[in-house]
């Protein structure tokens, strides 16, 4: 209920014993459990704001409406509960577009709401309209504009029931100003049903028995970790599959932390930038069990040559991703949790001593390790020594690009829920608010961002955020003054030619790391020098031995602090798949 | 045409709400599919619409169009007929130039494809006519020479022969 003390459409209507839209929007999402709402206000959702005060859901500021969706993204990630954003009509609906997208890409839950121009006004290119429904309609699960506000209550309702059911998304809700301060007698729907969507977590008994039995005549499995595990919950089912079967375990980026990486049966990252030994796993298996992920082009590279011998389980909850790219043997559609759990049960106990060696073999072969003897900074080691410091267990948020890749390599983590990165969008700008927002979602825990110098920039403005709201983040910049990953590519596939990568004022004269001299170069902006502007501190490191006390200042800090580690443009991510090659093309490193 | 492209009627059950058009329609342009055919009225229940649409394209692709189909909220049931023994219909409106000389033969014509005379006026006449795609262009091509003035076309809908029939009520039976 509204405290205000000047008399409001809120107050006024509180008088009359009936609840506008607003109320009843707050009230819903009070009791949908929504502790937190990330936004900016503006003229359309004033109402909503109005309401919100004194409301016992806590209203984040932030500074741009992107960063509201990537902090209710990070709280959605890290908690599993459903994270709620907001914008005003117009460019506050517009900028929610990236973030929605983002979220739906990696099948997160979201409600986003966006204030729309009076009723009576749309379609007539009124200030501050978009037509918001028409463009959230491809980046989001499902969408609404509410008409009546007789419908508000069981919108929202249905709303918070498709973002967290079946395969996750983003919800969004278009709501015009004057359906806001509409006024109506309201009872909250108890129950909810969507005639037209019945998901089902348990998928039929055939295909369980079907995946059972290729598993049990399986001589070299594997299991294909990716996202839906960590939606899903179901790291413990798939230990015990895992254990029972003996079956080695390879994960996507997306499942980070969903199976415990000191296990004698975790083998590790697969994909573009993943380990020797898990891509080769995968071409070499005789089944490969996926769980909750969906052979993504940059895990698969080339499909004609992926993991050919092997016969497939595809496990996954939306049937439109079986059989998208790869054909499969055993199509099993339900709760990962659910199918895991029936399987761990009822597979027949087994050892692969042979297979286990043999992939224990490729992994001593190419460890991913650090090269020893390195001059300058090496970003791996950086992030190493973070893993060390925090032994695995901070909450860790990343951009996308080469730091984000060197992360997935050097930060496994020690439960899942814990690794926040824009896997299938690949959004730059993703990891500083993400990371915020599982910080208001965990305030106790540790909670880092790694990030570049490029995508950091995108949304540096949050920094404001995390200072005005008391929440520390530690940032740690791995600056190697370029977009690294598209240097990355030009160099290996572009002959070098470096065009609108570099990001120094001083063009191409430290394209080459003979030309390159750690602190002598002009690098705008000058980060420390950021971050002292919001009134924090940071240190800037340019040797592995600086690193261990940077990591310790930081962990010690009582604010949101930088560390900004100088590398050499010249640091490149491997293993590398190039680009419309197979997984046998792997590149393990460059001589 | 290669092998895998094919010609697919597919039916849509979906709520009769606005936006829901959209969201199939952009299923089929995000991928630059053209839609050929789209017909849509409401069902006996006025709370449900149902679609017919014909499309042209890669197996492959239209399967994960159905399959993006069945995924979005408000459709209810989608169902290809490409495998399926149905009935297509079509119904055609064609202005044609008619006059003294020519009238007669246009009636002959009509009898034979068993289309009506909607409209006459001196130099014109309309003829309705319903039947699947083959038949309507079969008309056309005997038209043509007297002079087609204009052409409208509902677009297909299709029903699939047999006792087996799409209801909301059987739908609910299955889904509860």
């Amino acid at each position: 209920m509204s405290k205000a003390e000047n008399k409001t459409v809120s107050e006024a209507a509180e008088a009359t014993n009936l609840k506008t839209g607003a109320q009843i929007l707050v009230d819903c999402l009070e009791r949908e459990g929504v502790t937190h709402f990330f936004g900016i206000p503006g003229g359309a959702c004033l109402p909503i704001y109005d309401a919100l005060y004194g409301s016992k859901i806590q209203v984040v500021l932030t500074r741009h409406e992107q960063g509201g969706t990537h902090m209710a993204d990070g709280y959605a990630r890290s908690t599993g509960r459903v994270g709620v954003c907001l914008g005003t009509s117009g460019p506050g609906a517009t900028n929610l577009v990236t973030g929605l997208l983002t979220a739906h890409m990696d099948s997160i839950p979201l409600v986003a709401i966006t204030g729309q121009v009076a009723s009576h006004l749309i379609g007539n290119d009124a200030f501050q309209e978009a037509d918001a429904t028409g463009v959230m309609r491809p980046v989001t699960k499902h969408n609404y504009m509410v008409k009546d506000v007789r419908d508000l209550a069981r919108t929202v309702r249905e709303a918070f029931y498709i973002a967290q059911t079946g395969r996750p998304g983003p919800v969004h809700i278009d709501i015009p100003v004057d359906i806001q301060k509409a006024k109506i007698a309201y009872t909250w729907p108890e129950k909810i049903s969507v005639r037209s969507y019945k998901p089902k977590a348990e998928a039929k008994p055939s295909q369980i028995d079907e995946a059972i039995e290729l598993i049990n005549q399986a001589k070299k499995p594997l299991l294909y970790v990716g996202g839906g595990s960590v939606l899903s919950g179901a790291s413990a089912e798939l230990l015990k599959l895992a254990e029972k079967a003996d079956i080695p375990v390879v994960h996507t980026l997306m499942a980070n932390g969903a199976f415990p990486f000191d296990h004698p049966n975790y083998v590790g990252i697969l994909g573009m930038h993943g380990k020797y030994s898990a891509n080769t796993a995968m071409q070499k298996c005789d089944l490969l069990i996926s769980a909750g992920a969906r052979f993504d082009d940059r895990v698969t590279g080339t499909v004609s040559t992926f993991s050919r011998q092997s016969k497939k389980i595809h496990i996954d909850i939306d049937p439109a991703n079986i059989g998208k790219t790869v054909p499969v043997d055993c199509a099993v559609v339900g709760d990962v949790k659910s199918v895991v759990t029936e399987l761990a049960k009822r597979v027949k106990a087994a050892k692969h001593p042979e297979w286990r060696a043999e992939v224990k073999g490729w992994e001593e072969k190419h460890p991913l390790a650090i090269k020893e003897g390195s001059k300058t900074l090496q970003p791996q080691f950086v992030i190493q020594e973070l893993h060390r410091l925090t032994k695995g267990e901070a909450i860790v948020a990343t951009g996308v690009g080469q730091h984000q890749m060197w992360t997935m390599q050097f930060y496994q983590c020690r439960s899942p829920k814990n690794f926040l990165t824009s896997g299938g969008l690949g959004t730059m700008g993703f990891g500083f608010p993400a990371a915020l927002g599982a910080k208001f979602a965990n305030p106790d825990r540790t909670v880092v961002c790694i990030d570049g110098d490029g995508s950091f920039q995108m949304t540096m403005p949050e920094l404001a955020t995390s200072v005005h709201e008391g929440k520390k983040v530690i940032v740690i910049v791995i600056n190697n003054y370029f977009l690294g990953m598209v240097r990355q590519w030009q160099e290996l596939f572009y002959k070098e030619r470096y065009s609108g990568s570099n990001l120094t004022t001083k063009g191409s004269d430290i394209e080459r790391a003979g030309d390159f001299k750690v602190g002598d170069f002009d690098y705008i902006p000058s980060f420390p020098k950021i971050f002292e502007a919001y009134g924090l501190k940071s240190r800037r490191i340019f040797k592995n031995e600086e690193v261990e006390g940077a990591i310790k200042e930081a962990l010690a800090s009582d604010k949101s602090f930088l560390i900004e580690a100088m590398i050499s443009p010249e640091e490149k991510v491997f293993p590398m798949i190039p680009a419309g090659a197979g997984l046998d093309d792997i590149i393990v490193d460059m001589a | 045409m290669p092998d895998n492209i094919g010609r697919h009627t597919i039916s849509v059950l979906v709520e009769n709400r606005f936006g829901v058009l959209a969201r199939i329609s952009g299923l089929f342009s995000a991928r630059g599919y053209n839609i050929d055919s789209l017909s849509v009225g409401t069902t006996d229940d006025p709370e449900i619409s149902r679609m017919t649409i014909v499309v042209r394209g890669d197996q492959r692709i239209l399967e994960q169009v159905v399959k993006q189909l069945n995924k979005l909220i408000d459709i209810i049931k989608v169902t290809d007929y490409e495998q399926t023994p149905h009935l297509e219909r079509d119904l055609v409106l064609v202005k044609v130039t008619a006059d003294k000389s020519s009238r007669s033969e246009l009636i002959q014509i009509c009898d034979i494809f068993r289309a009506k005379i909607v409209d006459v006026a001196v130099d014109s006449i309309i003829i309705e006519m319903t039947g699947d795609e083959e038949k309507i262009e079969a008309l056309l091509r005997m038209l043509r020479p007297f002079g087609v003035k204009e052409t409208c076309r509902t677009g297909i809908v299709a029903m699939a022969r047999g006792a087996k029939g799409i209801s909301v009520a059987e739908i609910e039976k299955v889904m509860a």
